[in-house]
């Protein structure tokens, strides 16, 4: 079984009773069972051949988790074509930079949002003929002829099937482990994207050898609420259920995810660190409004947790006391508590993509939810390392995957040799022979170490790793991190690099802030407000002393302290090119954007005015005009710290 | 079947002494979006509770589709199929927007209260038919995520839109929106238009709008009526009607009778 398409056969006959995919539509849960969902393949192959699609073309995919969209992905496949998933939130413009790229002809959208986009583009995309799509709603009126609706792409397929049946499954049959499978847009926190090209090999190989060290089967349950752009939704509600044969869930919309997930119970989750976070703030911010009795309760028991939670999942020696504790906990607090973040059920649980701060991650685990750290990229097919069940540390992200082998450069930088490597970046093989050497070593450009256990640690990209003025090591990830920790902080960007200091913009993040604003009786009116007022200057200070005084402890990072700060107007966002799709910090962008700000930080000023030109979700610009504070933060003296250690 | 669904003619409205209408006649088609704008007090909410039977006016008929009544009222009305939203928001507060918009069904449920307590077969059936029918709205509103959402605890604007499915949930052959955009923000009023213009594509409902935010009216309405102190002052194409000079008056103003 070497392509997905022979997979999805197989599990149509070895479980095509099993449910495949469910979706919630019109409130209700409505299942696909993999003998539904391989017929609905086979039929819109046959309707893509009909259509002309042919070998080695490309099928762009815009769209939410949706049944449709992954049978779009199998069907392309199954004729030996590519899908191409793309962010379903991307401006118009973002987008056609792919679909030029690949000389995209076929489309799938999901709806008329993502149709207006592609029309938008179709100008400077003149390789794309076909646009099909999944809901009809408010395209009636649509004449375009490029336009088709999925419905009458099936009838297509019908007709097609009458005249040719054994078509599809003859291509099916020509596919081999070293196609091509998919291709994903990196997004690209420098520079253009680049479609990074991977084999049904590579993407096969890597979700069966973690299928394997996690024993998933035909039981388990996943929620697909990432985009499928993202790799690591791709591999979760795509690759690893083929070869695993597990159920994978669509939510109603991305309002309901949380109340999806409560119904669901999914057994095997993974979610980058922000939503970890999202639902902690959540959690946190209903705690504070919670009655007096229920408050001491979660603290209390949450205090036992944080003592022995993560004790006990580890399999270390806890006291009788303790654990009954625990388990009166567990009644009252923990259970109740798991079920409302809807990870009752959850045996697996990953996060990546990202560092995760140590008491996020460890508040999760003291829960009881064995929530573990992956590193990987779309370049690796995801797995590259996995923490082990009971071996899982905040600070490092586990020992290599099997097959996977992990090198270093002098300078620190990760290399990686693995089956799922990619074939190469797409028309771009200057890219490739700068990012895989000769010997087929993967250059990651994060630097890291392997500690003593055999774990890998990363501590920030390669190229980031900067000096101050003086020397001192200036990892401006690790500071940034090490602030977004902080539940009143969203995002933070660290500036320093050949600087005598280090200072830095901060987000607040709106939902715990006003929160603890109400609380306070603090009146505001709007985000810029809160933000720019005297006590949450204050409240953010704190922060940063106490992240700070963290560092004073490490010896090498203690002369990278932050100086000044200052709070932005407005939430850094995607849409204004500030943060990348998959919402890291784009520094170097920002520095130039907010240049007169980043200047301010390193004189003496009180205030720095700022004009911004501000792009509302429908593409129209306006102006936004204020004056930020500046503050200095509180510095320890690492000299003092040390003795102290 | 004439292309006109309902027919205003030679209406008048007092209370007591106050001329509320005076002889206006208008008529809406079917499938289009008829805009009835004005200045304050012009008497755009009193023309609606004429249509709807709230108001019976002392002189003038009304034509529904081949009925013709000097006064309609509320329960011929909405038995008719012609449903209505507020101005000022009219849902049960306390209940949640699945049960607010279920609401909107009561004409259409034919089993009677001992089949329904005793939830017999046929209330049941009845029953799913329903929620049924209101998944539709929930799904073309896109409010799942608050389906099970007390209706008190939402902003305005999505009890603005509840409001609307709960008037789409009665499958109107006229819809009377009375200010749907009202007190709601840019990106509100976006999202709002485009749910009428798509009720009206959709469903093929006819929709009878008061609006004041002229760029509204002008950008989704078929026809728009002008009405100052209680007469009709202009109707015709959003762009005969702003470039009348009648209209222009009665929003710039100019010294009445003078």
């Amino acid at each position: 079984m070497d392509t997905f398409p022979k997979l999805l056969m197989r599990h149509a006959l070895e479980r095509g009773a099993r449910p495949a995919i469910r979706e919630k539509d019109r409130g209700i849960w409505q299942t696909w069972t993999w003998r539904q969902f391989a017929d609905e393949v086979r039929l819109l192959a046959a309707a893509l051949a009909a259509e002309g699609f042919k070998r080695g073309d490309h099928l762009a995919l815009i769209g939410d988790n949706r049944p449709r969209i992954y049978a779009g992905v199998c069907a392309a496949q199954c004729l030996g074509g590519i899908p191409v998933p793309l962010y379903q939130d991307a401006a118009a413009a973002e987008m056609s930079f792919p679909i030029q790229n690949a000389e995209i002809a076929y489309a799938l959208a999901e709806d008329q949002e993502q149709v207006d986009k592609l029309l938008e583009i179709q100008p400077q995309c003149p390789s794309l003929r076909r646009i099909y799509y999944d809901d009809p709603r408010g395209l009636r009126h649509y004449d375009q002829p490029q336009l088709m609706s999925y419905e009458k792409l099936l009838d297509l397929g019908r007709a097609f099937v009458a005249r040719s049946p054994g078509l599809v499954d003859e291509e099916i049959a020509k596919g081999r482990g070293g196609d091509t499978a998919a291709m994903f847009f990196t997004s690209g926190t420098t520079g253009a994207p680049k479609g990074v090209v991977l084999t049904n090999h590579a993407l096969i190989d890597r979700s069966r050898a973690v299928a394997e060290l996690e024993r998933l089967g035909e039981e388990d349950v996943v929620l697909a609420f990432m985009p499928p752009a993202w790799i690591g939704q791709n591999i979760f509600s795509y690759a690893q259920p083929m070869v695993a044969g597990y159920c994978i869930c669509c939510p109603e919309s991305p309002e309901t995810v949380v109340n999806d997930m409560r119904e669901i119970a999914p057994t095997y989750y993974f979610a980058p660190p922000r939503v970890f976070e999202a639902l902690l703030t959540q959690v946190s911010v209903r705690m504070e409004d919670a009655g007096a009795l229920k408050r001491w309760l979660y603290k209390y028991f949450m205090a036992v947790a944080k003592r022995v939670g993560t004790r006990l999942l580890e399999g270390q020696k806890v006291s009788l006391l303790e654990r009954l504790k625990y388990a009166l906990g567990d009644l009252v607090v923990y259970g109740p508590l798991r079920n409302v973040l809807g990870m009752s059920k959850v045996r697996i649980a990953y996060t990546g993509g990202e560092a995760i701060g140590p008491d996020l991650f460890s508040f999760y685990r003291s829960l009881g939810i064995n929530l573990k750290q992956l590193y990987g990229s779309t370049e690796t097919s995801v797995f590259v390392c996995v923490q082990p069940d009971g071996q899982a540390k905040a600070d490092t992200v586990g020992p290599a995957v099997a097959g996977v082998e992990l090198g270093f450069t002098p300078q620190r930088e990760l290399l990686i040799r693995s089956p799922g490597l990619f074939k190469e970046y797409y028309k771009n093989p200057e890219a490739t022979r700068e990012a895989k050497d000769a010997e087929g070593w993967f250059h990651t450009g994060d630097a890291g170490y392997v500690d003593r256990d055999g774990h890998l640690r990363i501590i920030d990209r390669a190229k980031d790793v900067g000096k101050l003025a003086d020397g001192t090591l200036f990892a401006p990830k690790y500071l940034e991190n090490k602030l977004k920790f902080f539940p009143y902080i969203k995002e933070a960007v660290a500036f320093g690099a050949g600087r005598d200091r280090v200072g830095a913009f901060v987000n607040i993040d709106m939902d715990a802030v006003s929160n603890w604003a109400e609380k306070r009786n603090l009146a505001y009116s709007g985000y810029t407000d809160l933000a720019q007022s005297d006590a949450v200057y204050e409240l953010v200070a704190g922060c940063i002393a106490q992240a700070n005084a963290d560092l004073a402890r490490e010896p090498e990072l203690a002369g990278s302290q932050i100086h000044r700060f200052l709070i932005l107007h407005k939430e850094l966002d995607a849409d204004d090119g500030e943060l990348t799709r998959t919402r890291k910090v784009r520094r170097r962008f920002i520095g130039e954007k907010y240049g007169s700000l980043v200047e301010a930080l390193y004189d003496d000023r009180e205030t720095v005015h700022v004009e911004a030109q501000v792009r509302y979700e429908d593409g129209r610009t306006g102006t936004f005009s204020a004056d930020l504070k500046i503050r200095d933060a509180k510095t320890f003296a690492a000299a003092a710290a040390k003795s102290a250690a | 079947m004439s292309d006109e669904l309902l027919e205003v003619r030679n209406v008048s409205l007092a209370f007591g002494g106050v001329r509320a209408l005076s002889d206006v006649s208008f008529d809406v088609r079917r499938r289009e979006v008829r805009a009835i704008i004005g200045p304050n007090g012009a008497g755009k909410s009193s023309m609606l509770n004429v249509l709807n039977g709230v108001y019976h006016p002392q002189q003038g008929t009304i034509r529904f589709e081949n009925l013709e009544f000097s006064n309609m009222d509320p329960h011929r009305a909405a038995a008719l199929g012609i449903a209505r939203t507020f101005q000022n928001i009219a849902l049960f507060k306390g209940m949640t927007v699945l049960d607010n918009i279920m609401t909107g069904r009561n004409l259409k449920m034919r089993c009677n209260f001992l089949q329904q307590a005793l939830w017999l077969g046929a209330a049941r059936r009845e029953e799913l038919e329903h929620r049924r029918a209101v998944e539709e709205i929930i799904d073309f509103l896109e409010i799942q995520h608050i389906r099970r959402t007390p209706v008190g605890r939402l902003p305005y604007g999505l009890q603005k839109r509840v409001e609307l499915g709960r008037a789409l949930a009665a499958e109107p052959k006229v819809l009377l929106l009375d200010e749907p955009m009202a007190g709601m923000n840019l990106e509100e009023k976006r999202d709002m238009c485009r749910f009428v213009l798509d009720v009206n594509d959709q469903f093929g409902t006819t929709l009878v709008l008061i609006e004041h935010d002229m760029g509204v009216v002008m950008d989704i309405s078929d026809r728009v009526l002008v009405l100052d102190y209680g007469r009709k002052i202009a109707d015709g194409s959003p762009q005969e009607v702003r470039a009348d000079q009648k209209v222009i008056d009665a929003y710039l103003g100019v010294a009445h009778g003078a």
